[in-house]
């Protein structure tokens, strides 16, 4: 293995290291070497999810385009939205850098149950090779939301296959949520108590609460799915007995708080970033920690609003839009205080601190346009149009991807145990942040201007914006590039990291780099978390 | 239609420019938020940026009095944006008595679209200005949505459902009218263009197709075809005078209650006749499913509504919608102000 490029040789014996057999790596039960691999596969699953968005931005920038046809331009949009959804974004940062993190942070040897976490790697591959597979024999047009009764009767495209793969990937997220919230709860070393947890901590936890119970939700609604299709069951579609708007209710029950899956985790990394690079404990930590909970809570109660205009009630209308401003209160909380966390900090401007301030500005931008969508008069206008489009890319790439790229970089050292080279790190941040705002700020107007979403051609008035997204698409591009060539570079010849690089405070950053297989050679003690206050700064 | 550089979308129907005044109002508030955040974080990294590295900076807690204005403020805001945006809303859901009705059918990947009088046509849309227009949308196979941005509405399009959505047009002109709901291959080309005209050229152009027949002398011969009447109103439940009144059924449960005799009871008892029996006759309507459209159906429906009593008058007046109360000639609406005729049920 030592003559493949991009392996690093190390001198010491650490988790990396400790055997190189592929049946070591297949067979591990280590939380970190599962988080490795969880990295790898998500990495491969994005780079097809985003192949699948540049044919699509391509395709747009004439208004009659004929690179594609109208059936393939729609297998694309399902293709990106099922793998970049269930495939990269709710497994990201759980999956990798929570897997390799919660033990570590709380002070553990391993997750709960190890054999359990080395299943749902497993189930991820099964699940992502059997949506790839239906993308090989020919794909799905059905849009990631899989709405019914276009998916369970009309399309003949391969549907079961795909609902099967996010079905059997969906374990995989239930198996991970039960071992962090196990883990969480019986395995913090001593001195960990609940209000010493760092913010990172408490977002996963509220993350495994959502994977936990509604999920299952979402696995029972794909299998009625199937049930129809296979079997003729009348539950969805009206000519068979069932109703339509049913499959939207039981969807939205899983796939609303999905969303809070994928930026819950998130906003636990910035939680991290902020403290470190500002040298500061986090203002409103006990804020920050319940409202990652009340998110989880009342990202329950919200679902409907993605229905105002489907042919449900007035009323349901209303006590939806209701609940879905009150969804939007925890999150200003957050915003305010990780600004507030700045105030009179030692601010260093750091690759990842740079995607934290990012995350900021994106969240809040796609935060506040949420409010246009909750609003009842605004959204019969915007909904399903690329208003819609730009909101969901504030929050999931804006914020999710931002924040994901942040926390790899951040815990880049400590996973590989090399530095990456800094200049092209705060470079790489720049053109992501400018290459998505131009990507998805126009998007806002388009949809006010009235484009729908998943049109393969569109009037010629929309073309302006259109190329604009293109071109900051191509910029996005380069963004994403950049990080996986030197990252990769990295590996081999980058800096030895050292225990603690960045001078943060959480007892990952006590043990070594890469750290050792059972992650700390005595159980650490836990004191209080981000002890900027009492750090010594004097050997940096 | 216009097709150049536009920033902001034409406003054409009275609910528009409302939409328009709070999506201002919401620019506004996530001004001032942006401004806010992204002004301190921007003093801040200048203000208090690492100047030496051994700096230490103090701790600070936090203050819950600072955690409970941002709690309650944004609150607050939120109350605003809720009613005004709910206010709007419920206006788009209640049209008013005098508005007239045109029935829409999506289907795989068209727009049917049937007006009063008879005159259909196929992804197009004419309205005449100044009236009160109240489309009636169902599906022929899988979801679509009706979207005018022009006007500032949508509304999906179910199959197995009624739907609506009304409008008051008040700009002539030509507009969008788009699928807005993901329906399949030709999701994209399921478009088609809303003609706002003056009454008198809605008129015209009504006019324009003298073989057109109303739905519900439509739906009279449609009930003469299939024999409907050599049951009802002999052996069967009677028809004349049930559009909109109470009927007792047995339910698919085993249940006995009363329903409301509207259109989409109706609907089920021509397609579905064995999920709700009248009370006191027995189960032997054979079902339409396979045999009627939906097109039909709305006929049929329309047909049963004029025996309830409610005449066919005037070209603005939709068939059901009870007692003539505005004059039946077309006086123009050009000169009125566009909400002359617009109240709501509230």
């Amino acid at each position: 293995m030592a003559s493949i490029p991009f392996i690093p040789e190390y001198t010491v014996e650490i988790y990396l290291n400790e055997r190189h057999t592929v049946a070591s790596w297949l067979l591990t039960k280590d939380h970190k070497r599962i988080a490795v691999l969880f990295m790898i596969s998500i990495t491969i699953l994005f780079a097809i999810g985003g192949s699948a968005a540049v044919i699509m931005r391509l395709q747009l920038l004439t208004p009659h385009s004929t690179l594609v046809e109208a059936e393939t331009y729609n297998k694309l949009f399902t293709l990106h939205g099922v793998v970049m959804v269930f495939f990269f974004l709710v497994p990201s940062i759980p999956a990798t850098l929570g897997n390799f993190l919660v033990p570590l942070m709380i002070g553990a040897r391993d997750l709960a149950f190890p054999r359990l976490n080395l299943a749902s790697w497993y189930l991820y591959i099964s699940g992502s090779t059997l949506a790839l597979t239906s993308l090989i024999l020919g794909g799905v047009d059905t849009g990631w939301t899989f709405y019914t009764p276009y998916s369970s009767t009309f399309s003949n495209t391969h549907v079961i296959l795909a609902i099967t793969g996010v079905f059997i990937v969906g374990f995989s997220s239930i198996f991970t949520g039960l071992n962090f919230i196990v883990t969480i709860h019986k395995m913090r070393c001593p001195g960990m108590t609940w209000f010493r947890l760092p913010l990172f901590i408490w977002s996963m936890y509220a993350t495994s609460i959502i994977f936990v119970l509604a999920t299952p939700v979402l696995a029972i609604t794909l299998a009625l799915v199937a049930l129809e299709r296979i079997l003729g069951v009348g539950i969805f579609d009206p000519a068979l007995g069932g109703d339509p708007i049913l499959f939207q209710h039981l969807f939205w029950f899983y796939s609303h708080p999905a969303v809070y899956i994928m930026i819950l985790p998130g906003m636990g990394v910035i939680s991290e970033l902020i403290t470190c690079y500002s040298r500061k404990s986090p203002f409103g930590y006990v804020f920050i920690a319940m409202s990652s909970l009340a998110i989880a809570v009342l990202g329950f109660l919200v679902w409907a609003h993605h229905m105002f205009v489907a042919g449900i009630s007035i009323y349901g209308g209303l006590v939806f839009s209701m609940l879905s401003f009150l969804v939007a209160i925890p999150s200003a909380i957050k915003v305010f205080n990780w600004t507030s966390t700045l105030y009179k900090g030692s601010i260093q401007l750091d690759t990842p601190m740079l995607y934290a301030l990012g995350f900021i500005g994106l969240f809040t931008i796609g935060g506040l346009t949420g409010l246009f969508l909750a609003t009842l008069g605004v959204d019969m206008h915007v909904h399903d149009t690329y208003f819609v489009i730009a909101h969901f890319h504030y929050i999931m790439v804006g914020g999710a991807v931002m924040a994901y790229m942040g926390g790899l970089h951040f815990w880049w050292p400590k996973i590989t145990g090399k530095l990456y080279p800094e200049v092209w790190g705060r470079v790489a941040a720049a053109i992501l942040f400018l290459g998505f705002n131009l990507t998805f700020f126009p998007q806002f107007i388009l949809g006010y201007l009235g484009m729908p979403r998943r049109y393969y051609a569109y009037a010629p008035e929309f073309q302006v914006y259109n190329v604009m997204s293109s071109c900051g698409a191509s910029i996005l591009a380069i963004g994403y590039l950049l990080p996986f060539a030197y990252l990769l570079w990295s590996l081999k010849y980058g800096k030895p990291a050292g225990n603690n690089p960045f001078k943060a405070a959480g007892l990952e950053w006590t043990t070594a780099s890469p750290p050792p297989k059972h992650n700390f050679l005595k159980t650490p003690i836990a004191g209080e978390p981000y002890a900027y206050h009492e750090m010594d700064f004097s050997d940096v | 239609m216009d097709t150049g550089f536009q920033l902001f979308p034409r406003a054409a129907s009275q609910i528009a420019s409302q939409v328009d005044d709070l999506v201002l109002f919401l620019i506004a508030v996530s001004l001032f938020f942006i401004l806010l955040i992204f002004g301190a974080i921007l003093w801040f990294i200048i203000r208090y940026r690492r100047r030496s590295p051994f700096e230490r900076p103090e701790k600070i807690e936090g203050s819950t009095a600072l955690e409970l204005t941002w709690t309650f403020v944004p609150l607050l805001i939120t109350v605003v944006m809720f009613a005004w945006g709910a206010d709007i809303f419920v206006k788009a859901h209640h049209p008013p008595d005098d508005a007239m009705e045109i029935f829409v059918i999506g289907k795989q990947w068209m727009w049917k679209i049937q007006h009063p009088e008879g005159r259909r046509e196929i992804n197009a849309l004419h309205v005449p200005l100044g009236q009160p227009v109240k489309l009636t949308l169902t599906s022929q196979d899988v979801i679509h949505d009706f979207s005018i941005p022009a006007f500032r509405l949508k509304q999906d399009v179910v199959p197995g459902l009624y739907t609506s959505e009304w409008f008051i047009p008040t700009r002539i002109g030509e507009y969008h009218l788009f699928c807005d709901q993901y329906c399949g291959a030709k999701h994209a080309e399921m478009q088609g263009i809303v003609y706002v005209q003056s009454p008198a050229d809605y008129q015209h152009w009504l006019a324009g197709d003298p073989t057109a027949q109303p739905p519900s002398s439509a739906g009279k011969k449609l009930f003469a075809m299939y024999g409907c009447e050599s049951c009802h109103g002999q052996y069967g439940p009677t028809l004349a005078g049930l559009y909109g009144t109470p009927v007792q059924v047995t339910d698919e449960h085993g249940v006995r209650r009363t329903v409301v005799a509207d259109e989409a009871y109706l609907r089920e008892s021509i397609l579905y006749p064995s999920v709700k029996i009248v009370v006191g006759y027995p189960n032997r309507m054979p079902s339409f499913k396979s045999t009627l459209s939906e097109e039909q159906v709305l006929d049929l429906i329309e047909f049963i509504k004029s025996l309830s009593g409610a005449a066919v008058v005037g070209p603005y007046q939709g068939p059901s919608l009870g007692p003539a109360t505005q004059p039946t000639d077309a006086e123009p609406k050009i000169n009125n102000p566009p909400f002359a005729n617009y109240r709501t049920n509230q």
